[in-house]
């Protein structure tokens, strides 16, 4: 993978980390552009976010994971005040009685790819390289540092009006439940800092290099459009990522279940790929690809992404509409989600589909 | 259908029609000028003499402008505005004009207010207004001589109370101000939504002078019938609507000239190729109307999220430059000075417009300033525009079928009789004033995009309906034939409940009776 490292953030460098970071949105998450433009603001007027490696963080560092929490779109009507950040987090070195070292990023993909810089500029606190999803996901507890043993509590979560609030539950799965409840008295949306860790465990359980993977996928697909190509080529050939299908919208079927925008959708061939369909389920993000015979192509924890086919640009579930033409692309996940735990955090049987995990690169295997 | 005129005013000419039930009565061209009512005028007067002048007893008069969207492009003739933004606590991160060009921002920024108040996601509000603070805005903004102010609340698409009482202070408090509330420019996103609300803001002296330099010239002729304005979706609302929502005139060229295309062949699913003086724009219809882009759409710089339709644009048009040695086509244009510049005109530089002349393909200037044209050179230059077009329309396609195009534009003769992935060509009569027709034929729409709470999809969709009909029939159409073209719901993810964003969109026939404009 050829992914150059990020030293430190500058203004120029967010549009290519919010692209990137919608693209590992993998069709949720909400749109980085809010975050994008709070970095913008804070880096102009307190300087680039320096990047650290997690190797070179000391053991017994504190390190904050941050992230917004709640629904997407209520986030595009109710931006931030500014002051949730500052607020979670001190909220959560109070309860500690420590100073955080750095930031973390929760969740590479999406709105969250953003909002944890602008946070590091606004408190003035250095940013570690890495996350802990390696795309988006729905739910706080499906992170590698539940892997690693580490709690998502203490928890804060702040909002705009001033309240703050600090939980502690008896494990990931029910802070993601209390959570999601004050969420929405929160208005729908709420800063969270969660999962603190010492440099120590954060080198055991983070997934590392996530902010200079989207940083790097940002560039390609902006260098790729502006040299009028479709930056799935290269994207497939730098990231060892696989172009699944190419084809046309024909159908969306959208239903809401538990709070998540569940449905599918179903891409009708063009070009090489005419005369066949494929599905795509999705719970926010996309999860399963399969042809019309029932034949998995990628699965989750894998990433599904769904681009323009013109542009190459990432289009979210949101978005899908009849008639776009899009290129489906897949991209092998972080080896931890294949272990058997991870499995059981995200993969397809947690989110109640009839698929055992096969790699993404078994599924598209040349014969 | 009864009697409509339909006015194109573009960059270099300005084309008008007159249709009746039966189809194209009469259509002209004429150059436009500086001044907007006298090109007009000009154009009215040409067309009532080559039809006569029954002409003027028209029962609406459908005007496409480029005006708007050229004034925030080159951002002239935009007025100062005041930016009201009422959401406190929440979104203090971003102020108003936060991601404009800054050249744009300097010419309209007239100062920002930030007041207490606005709405959560299920309507209710976040804190009471703080009426004190938009008092005091209003004294602020009318002691800086600011003549308009745009008013965003939070989720002012859902319940729009927070920012009609906002508009009700700072109307008291400054006579005469012209105000533009978001919730009128619908849509959920903040940033965005307020964006079109200042653009708006931003258009609205431009937009009065056009639209009464546009009834001068129509009074000036004797036409006493209404007057309509099209927008971005291919259909029309009253002048003194478009008066105050200029921003939904931005896109209704290519939108006009596309619908056009489709009245003229018969088609309602087809690709349109409108080739003219510098460019070819493709785009794909479905039921009549264009189909729409995927992504966010730009306009000057400035986000937005009008729904805009789906072109791709190329160096291709009569004015293309063509060199030799080695050979090379586009995508420079002589533009609108083709009639001066171009070989068959007396002009010295070779065109697209004398490659068609000597393939025989076109019958226009003096066929024998270009006798010397080499077949070679013209067949080789015609060659590579034919393959130009071709690479586009297969870009733009979206059914691996073979599908019928619509040749539209004064440039048509210019594209190819043999496609690869295209059935037929069809070739029209006044393909030349296509998107003059397009303005002609235009109907009303309403639409609605709104949050609803415990609401079941059903219902939802229902309410949405309902709402955007109201709308519709506001705007000027006519209940009964009103038709559904969109309806979308989207359930908002990640909060327990039901809540669910709908989305519908109409359309239907200008009421018989319209209010006088």
């Amino acid at each position: 993978m050829t992914v150059s490292e990020l030293k430190s953030i500058e203004i120029s460098d967010m549009k290519n980390i919010a692209l990137g970071g919608s693209f590992l949105g993998t069709g949720g998450g909400g749109d980085p552009y809010i975050g994008r433009l709070m970095a913008e603001e804070a880096i102009s007027k307190n300087g680039p976010v320096p990047v650290l490696d997690v190797g070179d963080i000391e053991d017994d560092a504190l390190i904050i994971p941050v992230a917004m929490m709640g629904a997407p779109t209520v986030m595009l009507e109710k931006l931030p005040r500014g002051t949730e950040a500052i607020s979670a987090v001190e909220t959560l070195q109070n309860f500690l009685g420590k100073k955080a070292t750095a930031i973390f990023c929760l969740e590479a993909g999406g709105l969250n790819s953003t909002i944890p810089i602008a946070v590091a500029a606004t408190t003035q606190l250095p940013i570690v390289d890495g996350d802990g999803m390696g795309r988006a996901f729905p739910e706080l507890q499906m992170v590698s540092m539940t892997m690693g043993g580490i709690s998502a509590c203490p928890m804060a979560m702040a909002d705009e009006k001033g309240n703050s609030i600090i939980l502690n539950t008896v494990d990931n799965l029910s802070t993601e439940k209390f959570a999601r409840v004050i969420t929405v008295e929160m208005g729908g949306a709420g800063l969270i800092a969660l999962y603190p860790m010492t440099g120590a465990e954060a080198k055991k359980s983070i997934l590392r290099g996530s902010l200079s993977l989207i940083n790097s996928i940002g560039s390609i697909i902006h260098s790729e459009q502006a040299a009028n190509r479709n930056p799935a080529d290269r994207l497939a050939h730098d990231l060892k990522g696989i172009r699944l299908f190419e084809g046309r919208v024909l159908d969306v079927d959208r239903r809401t279940e538990g709070g998540f925008a569940r449905g599918n959708c179903i891409v009708q061939g063009l070009g090489d790929c005419s005369g066949t369909q494929i599905k795509l389920e999705f719970q926010n993000e996309f999860l399963i690809a399969q042809t019309q015979d029932g034949i998995p192509k990628a699965l989750t924890p894998d990433l599904i992404c769904l681009l323009d086919l013109e542009t190459g640009q990432p289009i979210t579930t949101e978005q899908i509409r009849y008639g776009f033409r899009v290129i489906v692309f897949g991209l092998p996940c972080d080896p931890l989600w294949r272990s058997k735990q991870g499995l059981e955090l995200v993969g397809p049987r947690y989110f109640g589909y009839d698929f055992d995990y096969k790699p993404i690169e078994q599924l598209n295997a040349v014969l | 259908m009864n009697q409509r005129i339909g006015i194109d005013v573009g960059g270099t000419n300005t084309d008008a029609v007159l249709v009746d039930a039966n189809g194209v009565v009469g259509a002209i061209k004429s150059p436009t000028t500086v001044d907007v009512t006298s090109g007009v005028r000009g154009a009215l007067t040409e067309l009532i003499n080559s039809i006569g002048p029954s002409a003027k007893q028209v029962d609406s008069v459908m005007i496409g402008t480029t005006h708007f969207v050229n004034a925030v492009v080159q951002r002239k003739d935009l007025n100062k505005i005041a930016a009201l933004r009422v959401t406190l606590p929440g979104s203090a991160s971003l102020p108003p004009l936060v991601d404009w060009p800054k050249d744009l921002a300097r010419v309209v920024n007239g100062g920002s207010y930030f007041i207490s108040g606005g709405n959560e996601f299920d309507g209710q509000q976040v804190v009471p207004l703080d009426e004190d603070a938009v008092v005091k805005a209003a004294q602020s903004i009318r002691d800086s001589g600011i003549t308009s102010v745009g008013i965003t609340a939070s989720f002012s698409p859902l319940s729009s109370a927070c920012e009609d009482r906002v508009a009700e202070i700072i109307s008291h408090e400054c006579p005469g101000i012209r105000i533009t509330c978001s919730h009128a420019l619908g849509r959920i996103g903040l940033l965005e939504r307020e964006n079109a609300t200042l653009l708006n803001a931003s258009l609205l002296d431009l937009a009065t002078n056009t639209t009464d330099a546009f009834r001068k010239a129509l009074d000036d002729v004797g036409i006493t019938a209404p007057l309509y304005i099209t927008l971005n979706d291919g259909t029309v609302t009253s002048s003194e609507l478009a008066r105050k929502f200029p921003v939904y005139c931005f896109a209704s060229g290519p939108t006009n000239s596309m619908r056009g295309a489709a009245f003229l062949s018969g088609l309602q699913d087809a690709i349109v190729c409108d080739v003219g003086g510098t460019t070819a724009d493709i785009g794909c219809l479905v039921n009549g109307f264009p189909r729409e882009a995927n992504n966010v759409v730009e306009i000057g710089g400035v986000r937005t999220l009008f729904r805009m339709p789906d072109l791709i644009s190329i160096g291709i048009g009569g004015g293309t430059m063509v060199r030799e040695n080695p050979l090379g086509v586009g995508p420079e244009s002589v533009g609108f000075r083709l009639l001066e510049e171009a070989r068959v005109f007396g002009g010295s530089q070779l065109t697209l417009t004398d490659v068609a002349v000597a393939s025989g393909l076109m019958d226009v200037g003096d066929k024998t300033q270009i006798s010397d044209l080499p077949e070679t050179l013209f067949t080789a230059a015609l060659a590579t525009a034919h393959q130009k077009i071709s690479l586009t329309i297969d870009q733009i396609k979206t059914d691996s079928q073979d599908v019928p195009m619509i040749a539209v534009g004064g440039g048509a003769p210019l594209i190819p009789e043999k496609i690869p992935g295209i059935s037929e060509v069809h070739r029209v009569p006044f393909h030349g004033v296509a998107n003059a027709v397009g303005a002609a034929i235009a109907q009303i729409s309403g639409e609605a995009d709104q949050v609803f709470q415990d609401f079941t999809r059903d219902d939802a969709l229902a309410a949405a309906l309902e709402i955007a009909i109201e709308n519709a029939v506001k705007s000027g159409a006519d209940r009964q034939s009103i038709k559904i073209i969109e309806m979308e719901d989207l359930p908002i993810a990640y909060l327990p409940g039901h809540a669910i964003r709908a989305r519908v969109r109409v359309v239907g026939d200008i009421a018989a009776k319209p209010k006088e404009c």
